[in-house]
């Protein structure tokens, strides 16, 4: 794949993986309201991957579609980060996490916005408002069991401590990025990371929950492929049905 | 004989009526999905649609309905196209298609800014009583572009359809 494939491809996976996440919560959040909630984020996200994975493949030029690219690809093949693969957890560690993500996600996309590359543009110009949305609906529920009762704050921060060591990987930029983003294309992932701790800690302090502190950091590689135990089961719930039935539609 | 600018106008009014599968008494036109209407040297036409939300999974029957409707209306080829840019916004939404949804029992978005001051949304009118002392209950709804409410006068829950911009 070129460069500028696989970046597409980089942003389409951490979508569409998290996308699969937000859909197991459906019939299993804590509230009617909040199945509800998290499948129209799925839905968004996996909206924008069905664009990124679809350009993707235009870029490559081998004939690839978005399903194939979905469904016929194997772990190793895909370039999400381990934050959006890690099973979800209770609901204070899917908050977390997509505290942690829309965040994040969102610098990324109003950078994008004005990217050289027009549909990259297109697509951040589109989905920067939808993730705006989704920040907002994360940060209530942080601040709303960070500063709830002992137990949800004991768990809310058991959350935030689960997924903060996966945090460093969505700041690590290398070669392939740095290459785009000196033509205008990507944006510079390490210089998103002061604004996204400015509107973390702010909601972290506010929620009365402690940044954590001198947790391990796991070695990373989702973008080259590697990645963590959660992620073969995901792809076998994900894929098993396209792959049980090549070409079936609806 | 008709000319190009008759065929593009009965090609778009045949487009324009297309309802929106999920809010059926809205017109892609009314709701701003409806982007352009154009006939090629060959005749075909081109329609160019786009999407509200990134994942709205209306769009491929809108495609679909968009298709027929100008098939019907006596275009053998038709070309559906779906731009990104620019982004779909509610300020889109035309006045008869926020009347159609107030009749419809969803509270409209906040009309198109103008320039100048922002108008301050103090609150969103209940769809059924015309009440103001309405909460917010999910930021989230049936679909990707509508949030629910609760009137505290009539007592009605109502789904609002969200301001995006």
């Amino acid at each position: 794949m070129t460069p500028l494939a696989t970046y597409a491809l980089r942003l389409g996976d951490d979508a569409l993986v998290l996308s699969h996440r937000l859909g197991e919560w459906v019939t299993n959040a804590p509230q009617l309201e909040e199945d509800v909630a998290l499948g129209n984020i799925a839905l968004d996200l996996l909206g924008q991957a069905r664009s990124l994975l679809t350009y993707a493949g235009q870029v490559e030029g081998e004939g690839r579609d978005e399903d194939d690219l979905a469904y016929l690809r194997d772990e190793r093949d895909f370039c999400n980060v381990h934050l959006v693969e890690l099973a979800n957890g209770d609901f204070a560690v899917s908050m977390a996490r997509q505290l942690v993500f829309s965040t994040y996600q969102l610098a990324l996309y109003e950078q994008l916005q004005s990217s050289t590359d027009e549909t990259l543009a297109a697509v951040a110009a589109k989905a920067v408002k939808e993730v705006d949305y989704h920040r907002d609906h994360a940060t209530q529920w942080v601040l709303r069991l960070g500063d709830g009762t002992d137990e949800s704050h004991g768990r809310m921060q058991a959350g935030l401590d689960r997924v903060w060591p996966y945090v460093g990987e969505l700041f690590t930029t290398d070669g392939l990025e740095q290459a785009l983003v000196a033509e205008g294309v990507a944006a510079d992932s390490s210089a998103l990371r002061p604004g996204w701790d400015g509107y973390v800690d702010a909601v972290l302090a506010e929620a009365t929950l402690d940044r954590p502190e001198g947790l391990r950091t796991p070695p990373g590689g989702g973008r080259r492929g590697v990645h963590t135990e959660a992620m073969g089961y995901l792809l076998a719930e994900m894929q098993s049905l396209h792959r049980a039935h090549p070409g079936a539609s609806w | 004989m008709t000319s190009v600018h008759d065929d593009v106008a009965a090609a778009r009014s045949a487009a324009a009526a297309v309802l929106d599968p999920e809010v059926p008494v809205l017109t892609i036109a009314d709701l701003g999905v409806l982007r352009d209407v154009t006939v090629e040297a060959d005749g075909t036409v081109v329609v160019t649609i786009t999407p509200t939300y990134s994942g709205c999974p209306a769009m491929d029957t809108i495609r679909t309905d968009v298709a027929e409707a100008v098939r019907r209306a006596g275009f053998p080829a038709v070309e559906v196209r779906t731009a990104l840019a620019p982004a779909w916004t509610t300020d889109w939404m035309t006045e008869a298609g926020r009347e159609a949804l107030a009749a419809y029992g969803i509270a409209p978005p906040p009309a198109a800014r103008a320039t100048g001051p922002v108008p301050v949304a103090l609150s969103v009118r209940c769809p059924q009583c015309g009440s103001a002392r309405t909460r917010e209950l999910s930021r989230f709804g049936s679909t990707a572009c509508k949030s629910m409410w609760v009137c505290a006068v009539c007592r009605e829950p109502f789904d609002h359809f969200k301001a995006h911009r």
